[in-house]
């Protein structure tokens, strides 16, 4: 999985998208209808804002903050805007395939909504707003595959974190999207049960490993989802979409529930279709866990009130930025292509004030072969216990040295049985210290 | 306690005078010489079923010693190396990294949940009274302690460990280079010695496999999963059978007077697996080791070791040492033998690597200060007390090794009473019921104060010591006080030399018969006077001016 080299999408407005905008698959933007000139602000917002600060984004520029003041003015219905997007899921479903399941309780939930609105009972920020949640993130109530034959038909008997978050803010999961198995892959042909295809252009990949999860988004068969990055699964399929795709810090998520993959280096990542709305997602799952160790316990701030609008902004927003672009990256069997678009990047970047340097980092090129022994030494650990044992499909064999071996080689795919026999190897006696221990210490 | 061997089905004993009924000649010359030399010292002739009872208490001194040189004799010229892993379970209220309670018992798979069960997405929280009891436990091994230490995962395959990989630590314990003072009981030659802690460190265990009949199919319980263990390792400094149960006994001292864990074999809260290897005296490298697993009991572990002792002294002897091999035994109970459970195929080889989920584990100073100060006086600490009392090291010995009755003994001295007394008293009568009834002292109604009160009231003379005991028994079944018993009963002693000569002359007077008799020459019928008298006075009389009056009665007829 190479490095991502992404586009700073907060100022770029969809003119600049590599794409033309001209998909026939591609519905109407329909919460994008010019508003009243007064931005009205939605009520979450306000409170994190100080004074000096010009106003928050309008809900113009997202869906999640339309959605919610359509709903609390009683423009709009949650049951209408479900029913819409589960239309619009099935018909792009043949052609995009994203969805591993789709939820039978969404319509449910959204008259939940609705009910509550009309009582006047306080509904959550994300209230009627359907997600996506890729397969490899556990829910009590539908499957949970990640994306692999070994877990078919299994069902969690809990939420992960982020999940239940999502819900405790009133969003309503429309259905489980596909992934490369176990988060194993950038492309999502690795699935173990079906290719998703990029909703631009159905002879190009999506992504991955969150193929499935940016291409809903992408496609509006919802309006925000869940991903996870190990190596660059929702910052790569974010770019192949035309989505945003935010990676959070490592620890700033909650793991809980996340099928690991590599612990050290696994985050639950979003997607929207516009900054704003992931960064609202964000707000809402991110923040310590007592179930996760790992999770940071810094505070988490209102990100959306953190963002600017660009009406906000003078001609030069980035005066006194520094922004080193690292000469490694550019060089030696990097495509021109990718490296014209980063040196315009980085060019638009100076126009607008920032100060750009070119860095050498001479370890750089450690770091792909460092993550391939980290995230295959975790994984092969991670992965051990798929040996359909208690879960999972289990294969009938007289041996016990059978059982596992054939669960095994039946139900995982040949990408992640590869990276299992790698970890396994760079784990045993007499490599950890050239391998798994050096890989370590060159992260440092 | 006797060496058992099994030669060819025969199960023998060392200790059988009948040199004919042992081995057939083809095989153990060597042994047979041996036995040949001893068996002269050997005049007892014990069953080997006896052996397989509890603690063996009631064999005499003397079984024990002639045992202790005859094993001496027959490891003439080899020394055997001996190392203990020893698994102890946390009694903590929840398990190590979840929030599942655990009881011993539980119907299968009840006390689970999705992180113990390491489900997908499931991620281990550590529970800190874990790391609590390990510095404790630490502390008292009198260990370094390891300011910073992690968790390692150590994978391997099994249905019973059900994320495939035993959180645990591999290159950083918790501590480090300990040691623990023993005493060894006076039965087997006592002495004192210090074994060597290599490391203490906490690890999860894993479930329980439950083998069908037939064989055919196997079920797992995952009650047991995610329990908390601390692994302690010792340095191979034992050096025979003896000497490695009561290493093991102090442990479970230690565990049971700190509360980190009930110490309990039976239930597999205190698990001991042993490494065992010969070598010629003068020798510098250490012999193959071999595991031995599934011992039950302190003596079982005892009867074990000295078996596979003797069986790779054999071996040496015949000239087959490659025949010893790096393997797992498995321990007997009903043939008292150790075999093979599985060759080893090569050293398993666990991959350990850092534990990614779960961040380092730091201690204090304030937080080993604190647990330092919070520990209780220790085993060792009492019984140097308890000698320097002046008490007999089997007294010691008996004292300390249950807090509860160590903390008896010494409330009974914080009232006064005398040391050897309220010893005596709490060894002898009092243990005995609490055997008999099968109560632990605390259970009984006596109080410290009132033990006390009693052995006073017997210096004193107030009471005699027969009445004692039967006050004794009262107390200990209905509680009560001394003083309110002696009253209720009119028990106090007679010790009026007036009441007593009346006594003996109205005893006298009624048994004419037995006085001529006595007259006559059979002198041993003032023992029958003496009970007359007893029984006249209730109890009441004191026997030593009893006797006294008596005997100037019987022998000067007036």
């Amino acid at each position: 999985m190479p490095f991502p080299i992404q586009n700073p999408r907060l100022l770029l407005t969809p003119r600049h998208l590599p794409f033309p905008p001209n998909p026939i698959s591609l519905p109407p933007k329909p919460f994008l209808r010019p508003l009243s000139s007064a931005p009205s602000p939605s009520p979450q917002t306000l409170d994190a804002i100080p004074s000096s600060s010009p106003p928050p984004p309008p809900s113009s520029s997202s869906s999640i903050l339309s959605i919610r003041e359509s709903l609390l003015s009683r423009r709009t219905k949650a049951a209408e805007l479900a029913a819409e997007y589960l239309d619009r899921l099935r018909r792009a479903e043949p052609r995009v395939r994203s969805f591993l399941h789709v939820s039978d309780a969404a319509m449910r939930e959204a008259e939940d909504v609705d009910r509550r609105v009309e009582r006047g009972e306080e509904v959550g920020p994300l209230a009627g707003v359907l997600v996506g949640v890729k397969d490899n993130i556990c829910t009590a109530d539908m499957p949970s595959t990640g994306g692999s034959r070994i877990l078919e038909g299994y069902r969690p008997a809990f939420d992960a974190t982020a999940v239940r978050r999502l819900r405790e803010a009133g969003a309503i999961v429309i259905g489980k999207t596909n992934l490369d198995e176990f988060g194993m892959g950038s492309t999502t042909e690795r699935s173990g049960f079906q290719v998703t295809t990029n909703p631009w252009d159905s002879s190009r990949v999506p992504g991955g490993s969150s193929g499935g999860s940016a291409a809903a988004v992408s496609s509006r068969q919802c309006v925000a989802s869940l991903g996870s990055d190990t190596g660059g699964s929702v910052r790569q399929p974010a770019s192949f979409c035309g989505v945003v795709g935010l990676k959070p810090t490592y620890g700033r998520v909650s793991r809980f529930g996340l099928m690991a993959y590599a612990s050290s280096l696994d985050v639950i990542g979003c997607f929207g279709s516009s900054v704003v709305d992931a960064a609202i997602i964000l707000s809402a799952i991110a923040g310590h866990d007592r179930l996760d160790a790992t999770s940071s316990k810094h505070e988490v701030p209102d990100y959306a009130s953190l963002l600017v609008s660009l009406d906000f902004l003078d001609s030069k927003p980035l005066k006194g930025l520094k922004i080193g672009v690292i000469q490694e990256t550019l060089g030696d069997g990097v495509d021109g292509g990718v490296i014209s678009s980063v040196r315009s990047a980085a060019s638009h970047l100076e126009q607008l004030g920032a100060l750009v340097t070119e860095v050498s980092l001479p370890s750089f090129s450690l770091g792909l072969p460092a993550y391939y022994i980290l995230a295959s030494s975790e994984a092969s650990s991670n992965l051990s216990r798929y040996d359909g044992v208690r879960y999972g499909k289990q294969a009938a064999a007289e041996e016990l040295s059978f059982l596992y071996g054939d669960s095994r080689a039946n139900g995982l795919g040949h990408e992640v049985k590869m990276r299992i026999l790698m970890g396994t190897y760079a784990l045993s006696a007499g490599y950890y210290d050239a391998y798994y221990k050096r890989a370590q210490q060159s992260c440092r | 306690m006797a060496l058992i061997v099994f030669r060819g089905g025969f199960r023998t004993n060392h200790l059988l005078l009948r040199r004919t009924f042992l081995f057939s000649a083809r095989r153990d010359s060597s042994l047979l010489c041996t036995i040949q030399q001893h068996h002269q010292r050997s005049r007892y002739n014990v069953r080997a079923e006896s052996l397989q009872a509890t603690e063996s208490k009631t064999s005499s001194k003397s079984i024990q010693m002639a045992t202790k040189e005859l094993v001496e004799k027959k490891t003439r010229g080899y020394e055997a190396i001996i190392g203990i892993e020893t698994h102890v379970q946390l009694s903590t209220i929840t398990k190590a990294f979840c929030s599942c309670p655990y009881t011993y018992g539980s119907q299968p798979n009840t006390t689970i949940c999705p992180i113990c069960m390491g489900l997908p997405g499931t991620l281990p929280v550590l529970n800190s009274k874990v790391v609590e009891f390990a510095v404790r436990l630490g502390l008292a091994l009198n260990c370094e302690l390891s300011v910073a230490s992690k968790f390692d995962r150590k994978q391997y395959f099994y249905p019973d460990l059900p994320k495939g990989y035993q959180i645990s630590q591999f290159d950083i314990p918790i501590a480090r280079k300990g040691y623990v003072d023993v005493d060894l009981p006076v039965e087997f030659g006592g002495g004192h010695r210090r074994f060597g802690i290599t490391r203490v460190h906490m690890e999860e265990d894993a479930g329980k496999l439950l083998h069908s009949e037939s064989e055919s199919y196997s079920q797992v319980d995952l009650n047991r999963a995610g329990v908390p263990l601390l692994e302690i390792v010792s340095e191979p400094d034992m050096r025979s059978g003896i000497e490695a149960a009561e290493y093991a006994a102090e442990l479970q001292r230690l565990v049971r007077y700190l509360g980190v864990s009930n110490g309990n074999m039976q239930e597999g809260s205190l698990r001991c697996d042993v490494n065992v290897s010969v070598r010629p005296i003068g020798q510098l490298e250490f012999g193959t080791k071999v595991e031995i697993k599934n011992m039950n009991s302190f003596s079982a572990m005892n009867r074990a070791i000295d078996y596979e002792i003797s069986r790779q002294i054999q071996l040496h002897n015949k000239g087959q040492v490659d025949q010893i091999v790096q393997e797992t035994r498995l321990w007997d109970e009903g043939t008292q033998k150790t075999f093979t459970m599985r060759k080893k195929e090569g050293l398993a080889d666990y991959r350990y690597f850092p534990e990614p989920d779960l961040p380092e584990v730091v201690l204090t100073k304030d937080f080993i200060d604190q647990i330092r100060q919070s520990l209780p006086e220790l085993p060792e600490e009492k019984r140097r007390r308890y000698e320097n009392l002046g008490l007999s090291m089997q007294d010691v010995l008996f004292l300390a090794n249950d807090s509860s009755v160590a903390d008896f003994f010494d409330a009974t001295l914080e009232n006064g009473a005398d040391v050897k007394l309220a010893a005596n008293w709490i060894m002898g009568d009092i243990a005995a019921y609490m055997k008999n009834e099968k109560l632990s002292i605390n259970e009984l109604k006596l109080t410290p104060q009132e033990l006390s009160e009693l052995i006073a009231s017997i210096k004193n003379g107030t009471i005699s010591g027969k009445i004692g005991k039967e006050i004794l028994t009262e107390l200990i079944s209905k509680g009560g006080t001394v003083k309110q018993l002696i009253e209720e009963k009119d028990l106090v002693q007679i010790v009026d030399p007036a009441a007593i000569e009346a006594l003996v002359d109205k005893v006298i007077a009624a048994n004419p018969k037995q006085l001529q008799q006595y007259r006559a020459g059979k002198t041993k019928l003032q023992g029958f006077f003496a009970g007359q008298v007893m029984k006249e006075s209730k109890g009441k009389a004191n026997p030593v001016l009893l006797n006294k009056i008596l005997a100037e009665k019987l022998n000067c007829p007036s």
